[in-house]
C-alpha cells in the first residue's frame, strides 16, 4: 500500500514538500529555515501557548502558530515578513517586561533562546515603567533549582514530567500575571530522568545545582560523545572548562535517547577529571617500579608476555576499539578475557520506546562480549601461576584488596594498561602503560541494543598517557604482530573487517549517530 | 423586563414569559404552562428534522458568538459509535450579563427541556450544565428542577418513554470567567485547569472526553422549545431588519440606567427606543455618556453611535460594536472613563489563563498603565503604547481574551481620548523622572 | 504572597488562626467517609473519568472544612488518581477555593465596572468599616468576617451584588450594609 502523497507548500520562497500532518514548523525545517518558537518541543505534545512561532500564510486571515498548524497543500508562508516579525517583536517584549536583568549572574546566558531571539529581532529598549513582578528562588529537589523571575511559562517542564517522566510533580499554579510553575511538599522532581526539565528550559528558570555558576556557556569547548555510565549509550555533548569536565548533556538521536538523559548518567562526569592518574609509563627495576620511557616499557611488557597466557581483564568502560586490541593479546596463547560490571537497579523513561539507565552501570558491555570477553563476579579467580596478568583499565573497586592482591601475586606477571594504578596490582605490576580515559581520546561503544556509536575526544589527557588504542597496538606490534595503527579509525577498520559483527561500519558510516551491528551476527542481547 | 419589573409592552416575552412567576418553577407548574410538549413532539421525530427546524429558525448562539445553532449541531456526525456529549454553558461571566441567571432561576426547566431536544438531536446521551460556582439560586433551582425531571422519567434511561437515554448533570464551577470560552469549559469539566484549547480539533470532532462535543449557552437552549412548537417561520418572523438575526434576544441593561434589568426584544429593534422608551433612559439629571451595547467585550459607543444603532449582529456591527452577550452597560457623564476602562483591564487580566504570551502579560500591564493614567501619573506616550499593546493582543492568541481586553481600551481611547489626555500632565514625560517628581509635588 | 498576587490577584491573606491545616492543630481527618464517601461514588457515575469529578470533590471539601487544605489535596488526589500536584495546580487556578481558612462569613462584593458605576466601591468601604475589617482580605479581629472584592457576579442590573459564604444578596447599597450584618452571627 503507498502511503499519502506529500503536501507541497513554499516556505520563506522555498519549495518543500512533506507528509500530510506536519506541521508548518517541522516543515520549515525541512526547507531549512528556523521559526523561532518557545513552548513546542518535538519530544512533547503541543501546547500552542507561547505564540512566538506565529507566521503569515497567504489567505489566512489570522497569524497561525506553526507549531499547531498543519500543512496544506500550495500553502505559501512567510516567516520574516513585517506581520510575523513584529507578533515576534510583540510576545518577545511581554516576555520581557517582567525577565528580570539576570544575564550577568544567570547559568543560561550564552545559551539562553529569550538572548538569542532578543538579539535578533527585539526591541532595543524597554518602555515598562512598572514594578517588576517577584517571586523567590525554590528548590525543586533533585538537582533543579527554580527562579521564577525568569520563567517565561513555556510549560515544557510540566509536560515533560507529565507526558514522558510520567510522574506528574510539576504543575502550573495561579492564572494570568501571578502564574507560575509549582509543586507540593514533599513531592520533588526526584524522577531519575528529571534534570531533562534543566535541558528543556529555554531560558535560566530551570537550573542545574551542579552546575550553578561553574562556568560560562561561552567558555565551554564540547566534544560529541556517548553516555559512558550505563549500556543505554545516550548520545551526550561532554563540555570542558580549562580542560575540566564541567558538564554532560544530552544531544539527540532519535534511535537511542531522542532528547534525553538520565540524571545518573550526566551528572556521573566527575571521575573523568580524577587526578589520581597514572601519568607515565613505569617498569620494575631492582623491585621498585621506575619511569621509564615509552618504548621501553612497551617493549618489557611485549617480554612479560612471552611468559605465559594472557589473562585480560578488561573494564566495560573501554572502547570497541581497545577491547579489539586486547583480545588479539589472547589469540595464539590459549589467553582469557573478563570483566566485571557493577550493576544497579534500572531507571525507565516511560515516554520514550525502549530508554532507559540500564542496570549494567558501563558503556560497553556489549561490545566486550561481542568480542569475546566474558562477565565474572570474581573475576580473578580464574587467574593461574603462569598467566600474565593484564589489568585494562580496571580497579574492581568494591573487592576485597587481599584477595586480589593474592591472585595477582599468582600470576606469572603483571601489566597494567590503564588511566590508574590499582592498589591491589602495585607489588605484583611489572610494567604500567598509562592510557587517556574515555574523555580524553576517541573511539566507539557498543550499546546494550548492539548499536556501534562514536565519542569524540573532549579533553587532553595527562602526563604522557596515549590513548588506549594506540598503546595496544604498539604492544601488539612490539608482539611481531603487523600493526600500524595511527588512527582510531584504522583500529576501527581492522576491527571491521576481523569482526563479521561489526563488518561493512566505518567511522565515516558511523557519524555521530552510530549504526546498528550487523544484525545476524550478533545473538540476542539480554533484555 | 426582568422581575421584579414589568414587562415592558413593546417586548416581545418569548425566554422571559414567567420571569418572576414561582409557579413556574415546579414541574407541574411547567408543564401546565405548555411545558414539555416540545420535547414530546421532538422525541418522536427523527433527529435530522429537529436539526433542520433549527436551522431554519435562523436561531444563533446567544452566549456572544452568534454562531448559527442548527449549523453546530448538524457537526455532529450521527452513527459514528463514539459517545456524544452536550454541554450547556451557564457560566455567565461576561460584565453586563445577567440574563442566563434569570432563565435558569425562573424557568430551570426551560433549560431542562431545551437540553434534552438539543441532546436527542445530536445524539448525546449525556448532558452537562455547567454553572458558574456563584450563581447559587440558579445551581439550587437547577439542580431540583433535574431532580423533579428525573422523578418525573423525562430524564434518565427512558426519557418520556422513548427508549432514549438522556441525562442531564449539573456541573457547578469554581470562579473562572475564561471557562464560559467553550474549550476552556471543556477542559474545566474534565478537572483541569480552565485553559482553552487550540482548535483544531474542534468540539465536535474531539471536545469533552475527546468525544465529539456540542456546546450552547443557555438563552440558546431555552429557545428551542419555543422554536419546536411554534415552528421556524415563527422564530424568523421575530425579525425587524437583517434576516440572518432572527428571534428574540434578552438583553441584560445595568450600569447608570434607570430601569436596569432583563428586555426580551425582537432582532432588529431601534436601539435608541430601547434604551429611552424601554429602559427610561439616563438616571434623573443624568444623561448617558457611553454605552456598552455587548458586554465588556465589545467596543463601547458614544451615544450617538448607540442612538444610530440597529439591535441586532449585523446592525451593532454596522455602529462600530457587536451584539455579543446583548450585555448593556450604561455610563452616564458624571462617570470617569478612564477609572471604568482600567477596572474593565483589570478585570481581564484577573481572568487571563496564563497560557498565551501576550494575554498574560499584556492584560496586566495595560492595566497597571491605565491605573498609573487614572492616578494621575502617565505620560504621553502611555497612549501609544496601549494602542500598540492592543494590536499586539488582537489576533494572536488561543482565544480572545486577549482582544477582549483590547477592545475597550482602543474604542475607550478612540472616542474618549479626551479624558484620558486631561489626567496626562503634558510637560510629563518618562524620559525625566526628576520633572515626574516635581510635576507631582 | 507575592506582591503580584496582592496586586493582581485580589487573593486573601492567610487568617491569623491558621498554622497547617487545622486552625488547633489536630490531626488531619478525612473528609470522604460516609455519607460524604457514598456522594462522591455516586457522583463518579457521572463521568467517564476519575479526573472530571475534581471540581465537585474539591467543593464538598470546603463544604465540609470551609477551605481545602493540602491533606485535603492529598485526600482527593489519592482517591481520583491524581497527584497532589496536579490538584494543586487546580485549585489555585479557581478563585472560589479557599487555600486557607477565611473569616466566619466570606464577603464577595463586585467592583466590575457595571457595578462600579453604580456604588460598589462605596459598599466596599461601608462593609470594611461594619465588619471591622478594616482592610480587603484580612478576616476581622474577631473572626467573624473577611471582605474581598470580586469580579463581574452577574447580577449586573442588582447592583451592588454581595456572596456571604453561599447566600447572593442582591440591591446592596451602603444603607442596606449594617441591616445585611446584623443578621449574621
Amino acid at each position: 500500500m503507498t502511503s499519502p502523497p506529500l503536501v507541497n507548500l513554499t516556505i520563506e520562497g522555498r519549495r518543500v514538500a512533506v507528509a500530510p500532518g506536519t506541521s508548518i514548523l517541522e516543515a520549515a525545517k525541512h526547507a531549512g529555515v528556523l521559526i523561532p518558537h518557545y513552548c513546542y518541543h518535538p519530544a512533547l505534545p503541543v501546547a500552542g501557548l507561547c505564540r512566538m512561532c506565529l507566521v503569515e500564510v497567504e489567505k489566512m486571515p489570522k497569524l497561525a502558530p506553526s507549531c499547531a498548524t498543519a500543512v496544506a497543500e500550495g500553502q505559501v508562508v512567510h516567516v520574516h515578513s513585517e506581520k510575523a516579525r513584529e507578533a515576534r517583536q510583540g510576545v518577545l517584549e511581554f516576555l520581557l517586561i517582567n525577565h528580570p536583568l539576570d544575564c550577568p549572574i544567570c547559568d543560561q546566558s550564552g545559551e539562553c533562546e529569550l538572548q538569542d531571539y532578543t538579539f535578533a529581532e527585539g526591541r532595543k529598549d524597554s518602555r515598562y515603567q512598572e514594578p517588576k513582578r517577584f517571586n523567590p528562588v525554590e528548590d525543586f529537589g533533585g538537582d533543579v533549582v527554580y527562579v521564577p523571575n525568569r520563567c517565561i511559562l513555556c510549560t515544557r517542564c510540566v509536560r515533560f514530567m507529565d507526558e514522558v517522566a510520567q510522574d506528574p510533580v510539576l504543575n502550573v499554579s495561579e492564572r494570568g500575571d501571578r502564574a507560575v510553575i509549582g509543586k507540593f511538599e514533599g513531592a520533588d522532581l526526584t524522577h531519575a530522568w528529571a534534570s531533562n526539565v534543566v535541558d528543556l528550559c529555554p531560558v535560566g528558570a530551570l537550573v542545574s545545582k551542579d552546575f550553578l555558576n561553574k562556568a560560562r556557556a561561552w567558555e565551554l569547548d564540547r566534544a560529541a560523545s556517548i553516555c559512558p555510565n550505563c549500556t543505554q549509550g545516550c548520545n551526550v555533548i561532554l563540555e570542558t572548562r580549562d580542560n575540566v569536565v564541567v558538564r554532560m548533556r544530552p544531544r539527540p538521536n532519535e534511535e537511542v535517547n531522542r532528547f534525553f538523559a538520565c540524571d545518573y548518567g550526566r551528572l556521573n562526569y566527575r571521575w573523568m577529571n580524577r587526578r589520581d592518574r597514572v601519568e607515565l609509563p613505569y617498569v620494575r627495576q631492582n623491585g621498585q617500579l621506575v619511569a621509564a620511557e615509552w618504548d621501553r616499557a612497551v617493549r618489557a611488557a611485549a617480554a612479560l608476555l612471552g611468559q605465559g597466557r594472557a589473562f585480560v581483564l578488561a573494564s566495560p568502560m573501554l572502547s570497541n576499539e581497545a577491547l579489539y586490541l586486547l583480545s588479539r593479546l589472547t589469540r595464539g596463547n590459549g589467553g582469557a578475557g573478563v570483566f566485571r560490571v557493577e550493576r544497579g537497579p534500572e531507571a525507565p523513561l516511560p515516554g520514550v520506546d525502549d530508554l532507559a539507565l540500564r542496570a549494567e552501570r558501563a558503556a560497553n558491555v556489549r561490545g566486550a562480549e561481542l568480542l569475546g570477553f566474558e562477565e565474572r563476579q570474581a573475576p580473578l579467580e580464574g587467574v593461574q601461576s603462569g598467566d600474565v596478568l593484564v589489568v585494562a583499565d580496571e580497579e574492581l573497586a568494591g573487592a576485597d584488596p587481599a584477595g586480589l592482591a593474592a591472585a595477582a601475586a599468582r600470576a606469572a606477571a603483571v601489566i597494567v594498561v590503564g588511566t590508574t594504578l590499582p592498589p591491589w596490582a602495585r607489588d605484583a605490576a611489572g610494567v604500567v602503560l598509562p592510557i587517556t580515559n574515555f574523555a580524553e581520546e576517541e573511539g566507539t561503544f557498543t550499546n546494550l541494543r548492539g548499536r556501534v556509536q562514536r565519542f569524540l575526544q573532549a579533553r587532553a589527557g595527562p602526563g604522557v598517557a596515549r590513548p588506549s588504542w594506540f598503546v595496544l597496538s604498539d604492544l601488539l606490534g612490539a608482539r611481531g604482530e603487523r600493526t600500524s595503527y595511527f588512527l582510531a579509525s584504522e583500529v576501527f577498520a581492522a576491527m571491521a573487517a576481523d569482526r563479521p559483527e561489526f563488518a561493512g561500519l566505518s567511522y565515516d558510516s558511523l557519524g555521530l549517530k552510530g549504526a546498528p551491528a550487523n544484525a545476524g551476527q550478533l545473538a540476542e542481547a539480554a533484555p | 423586563m426582568g422581575y421584579p419589573q414589568k414587562i415592558h409592552p413593546r417586548e416581545t416575552p418569548v425566554l422571559s414569559k414567567h420571569f418572576g412567576d414561582a409557579e413556574a418553577l415546579t414541574l407541574q407548574g411547567w408543564r401546565a404552562r405548555g411545558g414539555y410538549a416540545a420535547l414530546e413532539q421532538a422525541l418522536g421525530m427523527e433527529p435530522a428534522a429537529i436539526t433542520n427546524v433549527i436551522k431554519e429558525s435562523g436561531l444563533r448562539g446567544r452566549g456572544g458568538a452568534g454562531f448559527p445553532t442548527g449549523m453546530k449541531w448538524s457537526f455532529m456526525k450521527p452513527g459514528d459509535g463514539k459517545p456524544h456529549y452536550l454541554c450547556c454553558n451557564a457560566d455567565e461571566s461576561e460584565p453586563g450579563t445577567f440574563k442566563d441567571r434569570e432563565i435558569m432561576r425562573w424557568t430551570p426547566h426551560a433549560v431542562i427541556e431545551g437540553c434534552a431536544i438539543a441532546a436527542y438531536a445530536i445524539a448525546a446521551e449525556t448532558t452537562y450544565v455547567y454553572i458558574r460556582g456563584e450563581f447559587t439560586e440558579p445551581l439550587r433551582e437547577m439542580t431540583r428542577a433535574v431532580k423533579e425531571a428525573y422523578a418525573a422519567g423525562i430524564l434518565g434511561p427512558n426519557a418520556m418513554g422513548s427508549g432514549k437515554r438522556i441525562d442531564v448533570h449539573v456541573h457547578k464551577g469554581a470562579g473562572a470567567y475564561i471557562c464560559g470560552e467553550e474549550t476552556a469549559l471543556m477542559n474545566s469539566l474534565e478537572g483541569r485547569r480552565g485553559n482553552p484549547r487550540i482548535k483544531p480539533p474542534f468540539p465536535a470532532v474531539a471536545g469533552v472526553f475527546a468525544q465529539p462535543t456540542t456546546i450552547n449557552n443557555v438563552e440558546t437552549l431555552a429557545a428551542v422549545p419555543a422554536i419546536l412548537t411554534n415552528g421556524a417561520q415563527w422564530y424568523k418572523g421575530l425579525c425587524l431588519g437583517s434576516p440572518k438575526s432572527t428571534g428574540t434576544k434578552l438583553y441584560s441593561v445595568c450600569g447608570n440606567v434607570r430601569y436596569p434589568g432583563n428586555y426580551e426584544v425582537t432582532m432588529g429593534f431601534s436601539f435608541k427606543e430601547f434604551l429611552y422608551d424601554l429602559c427610561g433612559g439616563a438616571p434623573e439629571g443624568r444623561n448617558f455618556k457611553a454605552i456598552i451595547p455587548g458586554g465588556a467585550s465589545v467596543p463601547i459607543m458614544t451615544v450617538e453611535e448607540a442612538e444610530g444603532a440597529v439591535m441586532d449582529y449585523e446592525g451593532f456591527v454596522a455602529a462600530g460594536s457587536m451584539l455579543g452577550s446583548g450585555g448593556v452597560i450604561c455610563f452616564d457623564d458624571q462617570q470617569n472613563m478612564v477609572k471604568q476602562i482600567a477596572r474593565l483591564a483589570r478585570f481581564f487580566a484577573h481572568e487571563s489563563c496564563a497560557q498565551c504570551t501576550q494575554c498574560r502579560e499584556g492584560t496586566a500591564w495595560m492595566t497597571k498603565i491605565l491605573e498609573r493614567i487614572r492616578d494621575g501619573g502617565g505620560t504621553p506616550e502611555d497612549l501609544d503604547t496601549l494602542l500598540d499593546l492592543a494590536e499586539q493582543m488582537t489576533g494572536k492568541t488561543i482565544c480572545v481574551l486577549s482582544d477582549s481586553c483590547a477592545t475597550p481600551v482602543i474604542s475607550g481611547i478612540q472616542k474618549f481620548r479626551q479624558e484620558f489626555e486631561a489626567l496626562i500632565p503634558p510637560s510629563r514625560s518618562r524620559v525625566s523622572t526628576a520633572a515626574v517628581a516635581t510635576a507631582v509635588a | 504572597m507575592s506582591d503580584a498576587a496582592r496586586d493582581m490577584g485580589q487573593k486573601v491573606a492567610p487568617s491569623e488562626l491558621t498554622a497547617g491545616h487545622d486552625p488547633h492543630g489536630a490531626p488531619y481527618g478525612p473528609v470522604f467517609v460516609g455519607a460524604r464517601r457514598a456522594e462522591l461514588d455516586e457522583l463518579l457515575t457521572h463521568y467517564p473519568t476519575k479526573m472530571a469529578a475534581l471540581l465537585p470533590a474539591l467543593w464538598m471539601v470546603q463544604e465540609d472544612r470551609g477551605w481545602v487544605s493540602a491533606d485535603a489535596m492529598v485526600e482527593v488526589a489519592s482517591l481520583l488518581g491524581l497527584t497532589p500536584a496536579y490538584v494543586r495546580g487546580v485549585v489555585t487556578f479557581y478563585t472560589m477555593y479557599h487555600q486557607h481558612p477565611v473569616g466566619r462569613y466570606f464577603v464577595q462584593v463586585c467592583t466590575t465596572s457595571p457595578c462600579n458605576v453604580c456604588g460598589a466601591e462605596d459598599v466596599v468601604r461601608a462593609l470594611l468599616e461594619r465588619t471591622g475589617c478594616g482592610e480587603l482580605g484580612v478576616t476581622s479581629p474577631d473572626g467573624r468576617f473577611t471582605v474581598i472584592e470580586v469580579e463581574c457576579l452577574g447580577a449586573c442590573g442588582f447592583a451592588t451584588p454581595v456572596m456571604i459564604n453561599d447566600e447572593f444578596i442582591e440591591s446592596v447599597t451602603p444603607q442596606r450594609v449594617p441591616d445585611i450584618l446584623s443578621r449574621l452571627k
